[in-house]
């Protein structure tokens, strides 16, 4: 099964929700939809689904148009940000419930019901009802539900969101796990980047009703297409500065000077932005051409493993990813390390003319 | 201005408790230091929720003493504490203005209107509110509403402590770290006790100077974010905190060597010593995926263990490694390559930690 969406248009009340969106997702595929609130995300499962026809395009299911066809003819399943279950129904009766009303027969059902349930750790709890599990278990439990019914596509919209930290982190990892089994295209949409990467398979990312970049979801995050893309996925967002390149020297707000090396010479003459991610800063030196920059902290966010250190100087607001945890009060000096090895640089127009050379250059 | 100690408290929502499992406050004590930034950490459920009613004279304990400044506060209601509270929503009159809600408190006990207009502007200054001041309440945002609510704490002078309850939840994430900083700054500025309740470590480590981890009802480590993170006290700060966090191998000690299962941990001598003095069978061995070693190649005191999956969240990745029947998570950057198939770890040993009963051990590295 493979899905299609060509040159999709929607706008709702003369609003534009989705423009001009191409996009081919390949059976058995893994595909993360990653944008910001609002950025189209639920309106694209929607369409996938058939909840709402797009205003202009096709949707093709292994070639065949079901741009009109409603989501009751289509195999698709969604689970969403709030867990929805019956709560007349015990664990088992909820996750039979598709089976049921497509009338598979009895033995068949048992045997998908504890499968599925198994595969989602909740076989324990076939007996219990929705009210009295856990956040996490009525999430699986509606997982279960669409697991169990042999979709063609399943859409997940946020569906991890309303859960805690340790919860989401495991589910992640077991969702992965999942998928690599079956043949179902998955289509899963987060605003987090963090939960992209830890989703693999591929990643298209979403900004205003615009597909910005679609492809390996690594491939996406190390070769951004263009500025745009860069900052929707990263977290902490990578950092942006103006600059200049002239003959022999980079500066960054002509103030930072350094001479140009090897990874940069390919570039013209001219004004870039550059990109450094948040977690190519460092405390101590790492390479011969690192620059060095006094910056003042202006706040210092512990993660619990890891710091963000916000910072700024006369020029630029930055932030930096540190491994471990770092206390340092506001206001604090701070001398960090750019790596001018690991830098990305943008045309005027925010497209892409440079990639780090150990990313494979461009 | 207070130090708030709790002596021997325990709480439960039962008339006639009978076990351990039966409280949501198990027998503590506790002292919050006078000028302190806390926070009070936990997963839902834990008891935080009741613990800071407690402080603030919602709730009654079943048992034991709220101590203000040394003085026995269980039976002055909540409005004679002098406790601020923060909480998860803006608490603010919509119709006033945001002057008119920070005088409030101030108008109450019948202070006089220049005063209060010093301490309103001082107040409105810190915030970065003096711009709003004349607005109505009900047309700010969600972050300065959240900011009018802080400033009717920090207005009044007799005021005991600030209790924060998730106060950030409504804020946009991209303007989450300048209300913590804001947070800090008017720490600094205004030496009140703090107590910062929440379920979300970032929240707890970035304003905090010290952390109470609550787990089933007790405080199970009271530390620094660094102590938190390097050497957990308990198994569940191990995995509570951190991501993902801390691995723990169930480990015995047999002819002077420790095992995990059938497999040899090569640990120094001093590891095995303690465990052979110790009368429990829960024992395990914690160690955070951050500082195990992973190496392509045979290496000494190393384990061979099987690379069963690699999470790449693009400037490092997660391995998860088979060792004999335990599943172990390590982190490695991206200067490194992914080994393939099989791989070879170390636990630096100043790294490990164990634990006994689920309680770290203290171990002299020198």
């Amino acid at each position: 099964m493979s899905l299609i969406l060509e040159n999709i248009d929607h706008v709702v009340n003369g609003a534009t929700h989705i423009e001009g969106v191409d996009l081919e997702l390949a059976p058995g595929s893994f595909n993360v939809l990653l944008g910001r609130t609002l950025a189209g995300k639920t309106t694209l499962m929607r369409l996938m689904a058939g909840l709402e026809a797009p205003t202009r395009g096709r949707i093709l299911m292994d070639g065949e148009d079901v741009t009109g066809v409603s989501v009751r003819r289509r195999n698709v399943s969604m689970v969403y940000q709030q867990f929805i279950n019956y709560p007349a129904l015990n664990v088992y009766e909820n996750i039979a419930s598709p089976l049921r009303l497509a009338k598979v027969s009895g033995g068949e059902i048992d045997r998908r019901v504890r499968e599925t349930a198994e595969m989602l750790h909740i076989e324990h709890l076939l007996d219990r009802y929705p009210l009295e599990l856990s956040g996490g278990q009525q999430q699986r439990t509606a997982m279960g539900r669409a697991l169990v019914k042999d979709a063609d596509v399943i859409l997940f919209d946020e569906p991890l969101v309303n859960l805690d930290y340790k919860l989401r982190e495991e589910l992640r990892e077991e969702l992965n796990a999942l998928f690599t089994q079956r043949n179902c295209i998955a289509v899963y949409a987060t605003t987090e980047p963090g939960e992209a990467l830890a989703l693999g398979g591929n990643t298209a990312v979403l900004h205003e009703g615009r597909l910005l970049q679609y492809g390996r979801t690594d491939d996406v995050y190390h070769r951004p297409r263009d500025i745009q893309t860069a900052e929707m996925f990263s977290e902490p967002p990578i950092n942006i500065v103006r600059g200049n390149i002239s003959g022999s020297e980079v500066s960054f707000d002509n103030r930072i000077r350094f001479p140009i090396n090897d990874d940069l010479r390919s570039l013209a003459p001219g004004d870039y932005r550059f990109g450094v991610r948040a977690s190519h800063i460092t405390l101590e030196r790492q390479a011969a051409d690192d620059i060095e920059v006094e910056m003042t902290v202006d706040i210092a966010e512990i993660s619990g493993s890891e710091t963000f250190l916000h910072v700024h100087n006369e020029l630029f607001h930055m932030t930096v990813l540190l491994e471990g945890v770092h206390e340092f009060d506001p206001d604090d000096p701070v001398v960090l390390y750019f790596p001018t090895h690991k830098v990305y640089a943008f045309d005027r127009q925010g497209a892409v003319v440079h990639i780090p050379t150990h990313l494979g250059g461009m | 201005m207070a130090e708030i100690t709790l002596k021997t408290l325990a709480h439960s929502y039962l008339k006639t408790p009978t076990s351990d499992e039966d409280y949501a406050i198990r027998e503590m004590n506790h002292v919050w230091e006078q000028g302190g930034a806390y926070a009070l950490l936990g997963p839902s459920g834990c008891g935080k929720s009741t613990l800071l009613n407690i402080i603030s004279g919602l709730l009654q304990p079943s048992s034991g003493e709220v101590l203000f400044d040394g003085e026995r506060v269980n039976d002055l209601p909540p409005e004679q504490r002098n406790i601020a509270q923060v909480f998860q929503f803006p608490v603010i009159y919509d119709t006033m203005t945001v002057f008119d809600n920070l005088a409030f408190p101030l108008r109450n006990v019948g202070i006089n209107e220049e005063k209060i207009r010093e301490k309103v502007h001082e107040v409105a200054d810190v915030l970065e509110l003096t711009p709003q001041l004349k607005r109505k309440a009900k047309n700010l945002t969600a972050d300065e509403k959240q900011k009018v609510s802080m400033g009717r704490g920090l207005v009044r002078e007799d005021v005991s402590a600030i209790l924060f309850d998730e106060p950030l939840t409504v804020i946009d994430p991209q303007l989450k770290w300048k209300l913590r900083r804001k947070l800090k700054e008017i720490h600094r500025r205004f030496n009140i006790t703090m107590v910062y309740v929440t379920h979300d470590q970032l929240e707890a480590s970035t304003f905090a100077d010290k952390i109470a981890v609550m787990y089933e009802g007790q405080v199970v480590q009271f530390g620094t974010p660094r102590q938190l993170f390097e050497e957990p006290a308990h198994t569940f700060v191990g995995y509570f905190i951190g991501s993902p966090g801390m691995n723990f191998l169930d480990v015995q000690v047999r002819d002077g060597q420790l095992f995990s299962g059938n497999d040899v941990v090569p640990v120094r001598q001093r590891f095995c010593n303690i465990i052979a003095d110790t009368h429990s069978d829960n024992i395990k061995l914690g160690i955070r995926p951050d500082f195990i070693e992973v190496h392509d190649t045979p290496v000494e005191n190393g384990m061979e263990v099987e690379v069963v999956s690699a999470q790449d969240f693009g400037t490092y990745s997660v391995l998860s490694l088979r060792f004999g029947d335990v599943l172990l998570k390590a982190r490695i950057n991206e200067d490194q390559s992914t080994p393939k198939g099989k791989a070879f770890i170390r636990f630096p040993q100043e790294r490990i930690g164990m634990y006994v009963d689920e309680y770290r051990v203290e171990i002299n590295h020198e």
